[in-house]
């Protein structure tokens, strides 16, 4: 991937800002900033961030891209990709084998299939429906009156499993409220709700394909809970990148130093 | 990138004048002694023309398309229909055209032009609902022809003698109804004018095969719409030849629709009527719809020819045939209706995917975009099935939520995003990017 090229990705998300310095197949800083009413202020935060962590000045960084749902007012980005290429190129570039991305952030999961290169061959995106995201852990985690690391954890310690009857996230909490109220232990209504987000997703996925290796990344990587049931769906298992929420920058600054090769 | 000639069409005016005039025809037809009548645009509108020279139809779903155009209007037609207790999720055609009605405005300005009689087909459940609905509440006649009997590829003389045999019974209300002769020189005229348009629309589809593509898909629906309003009538005919003649001449002479066209591809149901603008922004890549199964053959009829391609289906009159009789005529009309490509799908995903990758093969693609249309159940019927057929094929496919006719649902952003990361599957950048 070329000698001493220095790229960087920025990816704005729903709830965070995270940016990347990647130098020779080397990450040379990693920052985060959450959004807020402010994506291009906290932009800007995380970017300074990053080169204060990385040693160098913004003219030392050849090319930024940006990615995310923020990506076409990105500061210091020349250009962008979506988050789809964004995924795919950021997790084939240390685990060439995958072949399947999944990925669940704050409003939106994904499913992407692609090549040896990264390269996208098909995708599929939860359409309007909050129950396929990590908002809606979230929101039952408040309603269980846990922290989201704690119901996650939690999830692993249920004995049964209990099918949430509800399609939507709305009715679901309500769902969660009457089976609190008839005593269902905690772990047990934590798995139910990761059972239920897990079983939207591998429906996406099958759309399409799941073709091994499958890699899941985005902030909901982080809950144990929801991947142990992602995995008892999919039936098989899945790779977690390092620094799962940078996969996008990641992948943005790969892309970047791509258009730079291109170009010499 | 290829850089064509680009031409406006010379009867753009003459095809928004006809469409206006359509709409003022049927709103003044009273002043004239006329009959107003309503129904589906695909409610074999050839039979009430026996009626008289004066007898002028509104087509609920070209109405209510134009209604969903308008955002603010088509908002409140949506609110008056849900405080009548209709649900959200019901035919949004249907929700426009009920919401101009109770709100008694018409788009076209003025009153809503209340209709002598409702007469419509059986195309899906909520076509059969929409007119019981507008019968009951404006107190109306209403007539129905059933129509569902099954794809053409099984059409036998018992199934077509069903509809034919409703379509002779309809010709008998009506003469009830109205108090009028029915004149079946009339008939035979509609139905010659009817076979004349809808041959030739497909004609028209036919010539975007050309490369550059002589039409974009924007365009076409502001052109096969005289289609759905009015096929059966002498003025969409002779226009459609018009127009025929001038897209021959634009292929003859490389006139494109976009002339940085460098990706060509095709979509699929009603278009989110409020948001035709996805069409504008795929140009950015330099990305053309030339069409879909919806534009070709919601109008168009069509037929497999010998060397297994797509081709306009020749009428019964090309090839020498003289209508003569009411009965004669009732056949032809329900044998060539019964045999237009999107009144298939409905009885399996399978032959809407054969069609689809037809197109795609014929029109040289090289991608498709599914609106998964919550507005329409008919025609959003097994599409998760075309796209799984599609992508085994080996297309690359996208799909998008939205309505045709619910502004609220469409989500602009989101869907600008879907159509970016498809665009970068097809190795297509913003050509402004490129230039920079």
């Amino acid at each position: 991937m070329g000698d001493m090229m220095t790229t960087a990705g920025i990816d704005i998300g729903a709830k965070l800002v995270k940016v990347l310095i990647l130098r020779d197949r080397e990450v040379l800083a990693r920052a985060q900033e959450p959004v807020g009413f402010e994506p291009l202020v906290a932009a800007e935060r995380a970017f300074s961030q990053a080169l204060k962590q990385s040693g160098l000045s913004e003219k030392d960084v050849e090319v930024v891209y940006a990615t995310g749902a923020g990506r076409k007012v990105a500061p210091y980005a020349s250009k962008s990709v979506t988050e789809v290429t964004a995924a795919a190129k950021g997790v084939v570039y240390y685990h060439p084998s995958v072949r399947t991305i999944i990925e669940v952030g704050a409003e939106e999961g994904r499913a992407v299939k692609c090549d040896e290169k990264g390269k996208v061959q098909d995708f599929a995106i939860n359409e309007k429906c909050a129950a396929g995201a990590g908002s809606f852990t979230e929101a039952m985690a408040r309603a269980l009156e846990l922290d989201l690391e704690a119901f996650g954890k939690i999830s692993l310690e249920s004995t049964k499993a209990i099918p949430m009857n509800a399609q939507c996230a709305v009715f679901a909490e309500s769902e969660v409220v009457s089976l609190v109220h008839a005593k269902t232990p905690k772990p047990d209504i934590a798995r139910a709700v990761h059972d239920a987000v897990a079983s939207r997703i591998v429906s996406m996925v099958r759309r399409v394909g799941i073709n091994k290796d499958i890699a899941l990344v985005g902030g909901v990587s982080y809950n144990p809970g929801f991947v142990d049931s992602l995995t008892r769906g999919l039936e098989t298992e899945v790779i977690i990148p390092d620094n799962a929420e940078y996969i996008g920058a990641l992948g943005a600054a790969v892309a970047a130093g791509a258009s730079l090769q291109k170009s010499t | 990138m290829s850089e064509y000639r680009a031409e406006p069409l010379k009867c753009w005016n003459k095809a928004k004048e006809l469409r206006l005039k359509y709409y003022r025809d049927y709103q003044e037809a009273h002043k004239k002694g006329g009959i107003r009548w309503t129904g589906g645009a695909w409610a074999l509108d050839a039979i009430p023309a026996g009626l008289g020279r004066d007898v002028y139809n509104i087509t609920g779903e070209p109405y209510a398309a134009s209604i969903a155009f308008d955002k603010p209007f088509s908002q409140e037609c949506m609110e008056a229909a849900e405080a009548k207790g209709w649900a959200r999720d019901l035919c949004s055609y249907m929700r426009n055209y009920w919401g101009s009605m109770y709100l008694n405005k018409y788009e076209f300005g003025g009153e809503y032009p209340n209709p002598d009689f409702c007469y419509q087909d059986h195309i899906c459940c909520s076509h059969a609902k929409w007119y019981q609905h507008v019968a009951e509440y404006k107190k109306i006649p209403y007539f129905c022809i059933d129509v569902s009997v099954g794809p053409y590829n099984e059409l036998d003389e018992n199934r077509l003698m069903f509809v034919v045999n409703q379509m002779h019974e309809a010709i008998e209300w009506l003469e009830k109804v109205t108090g009028r002769k029915y004149q079946d020189e009339l008939l035979i005229e509609a139905v010659e004018n009817e076979l004349r348009s809808t041959s030739t629309w497909a004609e028209i589809c036919y010539y975007n095969m050309a490369k550059p593509a002589p039409l974009d898909e924007k365009t076409m629906y502001s052109l096969y719409v005289h289609g759905t309003l009015a096929k059966h009538s002498k003025e969409v005919a002779d226009f459609y030849e018009e127009l025929r003649d001038e897209v021959k001449y634009r292929v003859e002479n490389h006139i494109a629709a976009l002339p940085e066209e460098r990706c060509r591809l095709m979509s699929d149901t009603q278009p989110p009527w409020g948001f035709l603008k996805v069409f504008r922004y795929l140009e950015q890549y330099g990305a053309i719809s030339i069409g879909s199964l919806y534009t070709f053959g919601l109008i168009g009829i069509w037929e497999t020819k010998a060397d297994g391609t797509w081709g306009p289906r020749t009428t019964p009159i090309q090839k020498g045939e003289k209508i003569t009789s009411r009965d004669q005529a009732l056949r032809i009309l329900a044998d060539w209706n019964l045999s237009k490509p999107e009144w298939q799908h409905f009885y399996s995903p399978d032959l809407k995917t054969e069609m689809m990758l037809q197109i795609v093969k014929q029109w040289q693609l090289d991608g498709v975009m599914l609106h998964l249309n919550r507005g329409c159940e008919g025609l959003s019927c097994g599409i998760m099935e075309n796209r799984l057929g599609i992508a085994e094929a080996g297309v690359p496919v996208m799909t998008f939520e939205g309505n045709m006719g619910d502004e609220r649902e469409f989500d602009e952003k989101r869907v600008m995003a879907r159509i970016d990361s498809f665009m970068e599957t097809l190795d297509l950048q913003l050509l402004e990017a490129e230039k920079s």
